[in-house]
């Protein structure tokens, strides 16, 4: 079986920066003193904590979740005790507070109570369950919870499995460290998968930067006998690791405008997420804890750690030997052309934190202090991989005409920040193009709101209507029973009637008695 | 000559059969642009307009009745909204009517003064208000549009607006053009 390889438009090459954090292999962070475990960690619907002030944790505990079915729960990364809950800064391009749950770490790390049960017994629907109860979201970047979206593939049938090592964004190694380390977890994880959504075959992609991964994968596949799964090596473009670009490199398919991968029959999910899998189904360890990379020109010893969810940032900086160049740095969550500046270093870090990257305020990657005019190069559209016009977007985003945005397909951009990068004006696009989708989205949720308000409106209004209706139909009623009763009663109060009816029934009876006789 | 005027007045008619067909087969009901109007009115149906809800106002803008600059809630931004559809010149918002808030609000009951009297049940124009006699009251927070029709009625005065509590979800991208530093021009 060999893969023809497709290409997407556009895209960059850019200087790697892997290396540095890849000269050490990868390491095991310390417990910090505290863990600070957001309420929500994924895409979705908030958890419920399902703990108190003051109660005893242990490691893998649920300690907060939902029923609804967008939502991951959380649990404890290791023992100690619940000491707060309340609002705490999260690792969030806004750098506001949100729900968090604070457990005072006790160090003994001790494990709860796990019942293991061999993987190879249960059937696709138990797995999913499994998945679903450890909490696990696609640790790739957007941390979209993993068993809602197997159990939709489930249902849609999937074609082709597609396995994501591509990690395009330079810096970040994270999943390079994982496949290099743990990849029997990542290969015995897509046999999981395998059974679960019984693709046609399973492609499983990485970047061909990465040779010592690629061979240690290979080493893995071989060992496992994985049935027609084959790894893919892919030339080393940004971003080739998007889902889109990725699918177009391997199948040569475009995911149609406003569908989804499943609707092709396809299904991606992150290399992260197949080893938390097989942690999860073999070992009953809930995901507690992801590998990091802390690199950047402003840290000392770059690195990859190991990280137990809810760890502050600083603790990781520390761990990294702190900054190189005084005390001040730019700290970015994420990689160069797609991560977002952190408010601070006291954010913990939560299932979606691939890298924390420390820079020197001068040397910010395509963040420039002011942008000059546009010049109508188009460099920007030779580059787009989404195939959009980056120079149209950015004129009706910088006019706030919202609608022409959408016209030019604005929802489709998946803020690579390709353009940005080769914009010689230096001008933020990719900061436009946000902007106008969060007023988009806000102008969507008022008219939802008011959409609501005014049929609830309209309800009333019929309500009162019928009300009104219904009360005067009684009143008629009333009015008519008294009208009624009042006839009767003047009938009854005249004599001559009285008579006349006596005198009706003598004559009645002198009638039959009559008819009697003859 | 008479062939002609035959011809013409036979099609004139011809036409006419046609066009009386289709005004009962493609009636519209209702009235569209009403429609229209009432789509772009924030349907707070807080009555500042002195109108009875965003309708009756809508109904009244259609007829030429009121001034389309009489919706505080709605700002400056329903006045454009309005301005663009019925092709009318922009006005700056009517004062008179009340100010505009960025931040929306909401009802909030102080369940311990509360007597349970019903009037704001009453006064509530989308039903967002929960309670029965003489028992506590509370608003339910998500369908309250902040019209503040409810305090007047208050005996004891137990309704507070507050500003909606916006979350990490209700956060957005700032705008460059929003940090004139960033923008050289020339």
């Amino acid at each position: 079986m060999m893969v023809n390889l497709h290409h997407f438009h556009g895209g960059l090459v850019l200087d790697g920066h892997k290396s540095e954090s890849l000269r050490r292999g990868l390491l095991q962070a310390s417990l910090p003193q505290r863990l600070i475990l957001p309420l929500r960690q994924h895409i979705g619907d908030y958890n419920k904590p399902l703990v108190k002030v003051g109660q005893r944790v242990l490691r893998g505990d649920i300690i907060a979740a939902s029923s609804s079915l967008i939502c991951a729960a959380v649990h404890a990364s290791t023992s100690g005790i619940v000491s707060e809950i309340g609002q705490f800064p999260v690792a969030h391009p806004s750098g506001q507070a949100d729900s968090c749950i604070v457990i005072d770490v006790d160090g003994d790390d001790k494990a709860a109570i796990a019942d293991i049960v061999d993987p190879e017994n249960l059937g696709p629907e138990e797995l999913i369950q499994r998945i679903s109860r450890a909490g696990i979201v696609g640790l790739g970047g957007a941390a979209f919870p993993t068993s809602p979206k197997l159990s939709r593939g489930k249902s849609h049938g999937v074609d082709t499995l597609i396995i994501n090592g591509i990690e395009c964004e330079p810096y970040i190694t994270c999943d390079d460290m994982l496949m290099r380390n743990y990849a029997v977890d990542v290969i015995r994880g897509c046999g999981y998968l395998q059974k679960i959504l019984a693709p046609r075959k399973t492609l499983i992609a990485i970047e061909d930067n990465k040779p010592e991964a690629i061979s240690a994968m290979l080493q893995a596949l071989a060992e496992h006998a994985l049935e027609n799964a084959e790894i893919v090596p892919v030339p080393t473009i940004y971003p080739a690791g998007g889902e889109k670009q990725l699918i177009q490199i391997l199948t040569g398919q475009e995911v149609p405008y406003g569908k989804l991968a499943f609707d092709i029959g396809l299904l991606c999910q992150n290399v992260g997420t197949c080893a938390a899998i097989t942690r999860a189904l073999e070992r009953n360890e809930p995901l507690i804890s992801r590998i990091v990379t802390c690199t950047g020109d402003n840290v000392v010893e770059p690195g990859n750690w190991e990280v137990r969810l809810g760890t502050p940032v600083s603790h990781l900086l520390e761990l990294a030997g702190g900054f190189r160049h005084g005390d001040d740095a730019y700290l970015v969550m994420g990689g160069p052309m797609m991560g977002f500046a952190l408010s601070g270093a006291n954010v913990p870090i939560v299932k979606s934190s691939n890298c924390i990257l420390v820079m020197r305020e001068e040397t910010i990657p395509h963040s420039p202090g002011y942008h000059d005019e546009c010049i109508r190069c188009g460099k920007c559209t030779e580059v787009c991989p989404a195939r959009l016009l980056p120079q149209q977007l950015y004129w009706h985003a910088r006019a706030r005409a919202y609608e022409r945005t959408q016209e030019y397909h604005l929802f489709d951009c998946i803020e690579c920040g390709c353009c940005s990068a080769v914009c010689p004006s230096q001008i933020p696009l990719v900061q436009y193009y946000r902007a106008a989708k969060g007023e988009i989205r806000a102008a969507q949720k008022a008219q939802f709101k008011s959409d609501r308000a005014r049929a609830r409106f309209e309800f009333r209004e019929h309500r009162l209507l019928l009300k009104k209706q219904q009360d005067e139909e009684r009143r008629r009623l009333k009015r008519e029973a008294l009208q009624q009763k009042r006839k009767q009663a003047a009938d009854s109060t005249a004599v001559p009637d009285l008579v006349q009816a006596a005198l009706e029934r003598v004559r009645e009876r002198k009638k039959a008695e009559q008819e009697e006789t003859r | 000559m008479l062939l002609a005027i035959l011809t013409i007045s036979l099609m004139a008619g011809l036409f006419g059969l046609i066009l009386g067909y289709a005004s009962i087969r493609f009636k519209v009901e209702g009235n569209p642009i009403v429609d229209q109007i009432d789509a772009l009115l924030p349907q707070t149906q807080c009555g500042q307009c002195t109108y009875a809800g965003c309708r009756p106002y809508a109904e009244a803008i259609a007829n030429g009745e009121a001034p389309i600059n009489q919706c505080p809630p709605g700002g400056q931004a329903t006045i454009v909204a309005l301005a663009d559809l019925l092709d009318t010149e922009v006005l700056e918002l009517n004062a008179e009517h009340g100010e505009h808030l960025d931040v929306p609000l909401v009802a909030v009951i102080d369940e311990q003064t509360c007597i349970g009297c019903t009037l704001c049940i009453q006064a509530c124009p989308v039903d967002a208000i929960l309670g029965a006699s003489k028992h506590m009251h509370t608003v339910i927070a998500a369908e309250c549009t902040g019209c503040k029709l409810c305090l007047p009625p208050c005996p004891v005065d137990c309704i507070d607006m507050v500003p909606v509590r916006q979350t990490i979800d209700d956060w957005k991208w700032s705008n460059p053009l929003d940090h004139p530093q960033l923008v050289h021009d020339g």
